[in-house]
């Protein structure tokens, strides 16, 4: 009882969220919305009993990249006017990607109501839950029956960061600007820069 | 706490439910008057090395300096800058304290004294820090004033870089302890030094990683000497500028909680917990939640000695502290470790 309540409390929120990321006249409020909507979707994993999974959506989507994501949106320089001026010529494109989303939906709800795959029950009923807990039993499945795929995607993921370094590196100039070393800083005592002078009255410091 | 409702004659979920709501409140109301207190400390502390007598007008020896602080801002105004964003600059300080006090769910006092002892209790902690942030990052861009805005920026950029460091010193604690539940981790510290010491502190490989993690936790709470967020020799006073009354109370509140949680972190995770510091027996006889409090509150004197002594890292130091030191550091700590315990049959 009490969990049909949560269940249609987070879903409705998570639903009401979405829509308001789209509606919201202010891309940073959409950004908000968005956070909003993942937060939500993390307290559904937790009813399905998913809590590791819920914990890692919070971490990494809410706690960076949600947090990178209002970083740029709060700089960007955003012209209203002109944003709403491509409405009408983004409709169409708009309504087509509606109707495919719609489209695979239907037929990932028809597939599982005729019972394709073995991973709940078409009821709508969870499975089942494991015996280990959630962290074993995923690390179990990751690192013994997929650890290729898993060190593939692990590769992919490097290659893409290494990529990304190479693309935005640009290596300083020669000549340009110096450069800051930072142990020659800490090794810099007070007698390398300082001198101590005692003037008279109405003398001068020669340096 | 449910079975003591479930004798006043009602059903296991009512107990339940009215029991949870009990402890919340419970933990609130003695987080919020442990900050009260510890904001005296800091000032006493601050005022001790500085020279000063630091508060001590209100009530005996200026213990009551906090609490007649909050009555002030409470009858303050609160001012809306006509430029900013309402809702969210309203939301912000909001969402500061809440997400301060909601880290504690998980947090035990004692053996079996937790709110909510889930198997998934550190990475609830980092999640929810994680989210600390949000109140910063909001409120600097919904005051509409250039300074909170930098101090946004500041924020957002310090606050994710050392999550990843202190992200890895948890993986270097977890794979010794072989659980993410905070009283799993306590419980395998009983012990763990030559049979007596409890306290993962005194490893050879786990000290470095405590090192790290308890200036991540400066750097975390925006605490000097990395208070670079509201330093306030050049942002006045950071994302806070354009707050009043409640409002920055909340903001401090929130900040205070945050602190007192990394302190109350450092404890649990290495110093082992209520755990007395060495495994006999008439140690045992002292409370484990007088053994929490103490460790606590050393972390906390140590938090204030650093903020009197050293002076504010300026912003390259910091995000190279953070990204060329603590990063690479602690993912070679994380790979000796798992190889220190594969060799030696910890997960045997």
């Amino acid at each position: 009882m009490i969990q049909v309540f949560a269940f249609y409390l987070f879903a409705a929120i998570v639903v009401a969220s979405a829509v308001m990321v789209i509606m919201a006249r202010h891309p940073v409020h959409s950004v908000l919305w968005l956070i909003m909507a993942f937060f939500n979707a993390a307290a559904l994993m937790v009813l399905v009993g998913a809590e590791f999974l819920a914990m890692l959506l919070v971490i990494v989507y809410v706690g960076a990249v949600a947090v990178l994501f209002l970083f740029v949106v709060m700089m960007l320089d955003i012209d209203f006017a002109a944003m709403r001026a491509g409405f009408i010529r983004n409709f169409p494109l708009g309504l087509l990607m509606a109707a495919i989303l719609l489209a695979e939906l239907l037929l990932a709800v028809g597939v599982y109501n005729a019972g394709g795959i073995t991973l709940g029950v078409a009821d709508g009923s969870a499975m089942q839950p494991a015996t280990a807990s959630n962290i074993e039993a995923l690390g179990a499945l990751l690192f013994g029956r997929y650890i290729l795929l898993f060190e593939i995607a692990g590769i992919i993921l490097l290659v893409a960061m290494i990529g990304a370094i190479v693309l935005t590196f640009q290596p300083p100039k020669p000549g340009a600007r110096a450069r800051q070393d930072i142990g020659k800083q800490i090794r810099r005592r007070p007698e390398d820069a300082t001198v101590m002078k005692n003037p008279e009255i109405g003398q001068g410091v020669e340096l | 706490m449910t079975e003591f409702f479930q004798g006043l004659g009602l059903s296991y979920e009512w107990a339940w439910t009215v029991a949870t709501i009990a402890g919340v409140l419970i933990i609130s109301l003695l987080v919020m008057f442990s900050v009260a207190m510890v904001i005296y400390v800091d000032r006493k502390v601050l005022g001790a090395i500085m020279l000063r007598r630091g508060p001590n007008v209100v009530g005996p020896f200026g213990l009551l300096q906090s609490f007649a602080d909050g009555l002030k801002v409470f009858l303050q105004e609160t001012i809306i800058p006509s430029a900013a964003n309402k809702g969210i600059f309203l939301l912000a300080p909001i969402i500061t304290f809440t997400v301060a006090l909601a880290a504690w769910a998980v947090i035990p006092f004692d053996a079996g004294v937790v709110l909510a002892d889930i198997n998934v209790g550190l990475l609830y902690i980092l999640a929810i820090s994680s989210l600390g942030v949000y109140g910063v990052v909001m409120s600097g861009w919904a005051s509409n004033s250039k300074y909170p805005f930098f101090s946004a920026m500041r924020a957002s950029a310090q606050m994710i870089s050392y999550e990843v460091s202190i992200g890895f010193v948890l993986v270097c604690v977890v794979l010794f302890a072989g659980t993410f539940n905070m009283s799993g981790i306590v419980e395998a510290q009983r012990g763990f030094g030559l049979g007596i010491i409890n306290g993962y502190v005194v490893h050879p490989l786990l000290f470095p990683m405590w090192v790290v993690f308890f200036i991540s936790a400066l750097a975390e709470t925006a605490r000097a000497p990395f208070d670079l967020t509201e330093a306030e020799s050049e942002l006045v006073a950071g994302y806070q500028t354009e707050y009043s009354s409640m409002a920055f109370a909340l903001f401090w509140l929130g900040e205070y909680a945050n602190i007192l949680l990394m302190c109350s972190l450092n404890t649990l995770l290495f110093w082992g917990g209520w755990l007395p510091p060495l495994d006999i027996p008439v140690l045992y006889a002292v409370p484990g939640i007088v053994w929490f409090l103490l460790k606590t509150f050393m972390f906390f004197f140590m938090f204030s000695w650093i903020w009197a002594t050293v002076p504010r890292y300026r912003y390259d130091q910091l995000m190279r502290l953070g990204w060329k030191v603590f990063l690479p550091m602690s993912l070679v700590f994380v790979a000796v470790i798992s190889g220190y315990l594969m060799a030696t049959g910890h997960f045997a």
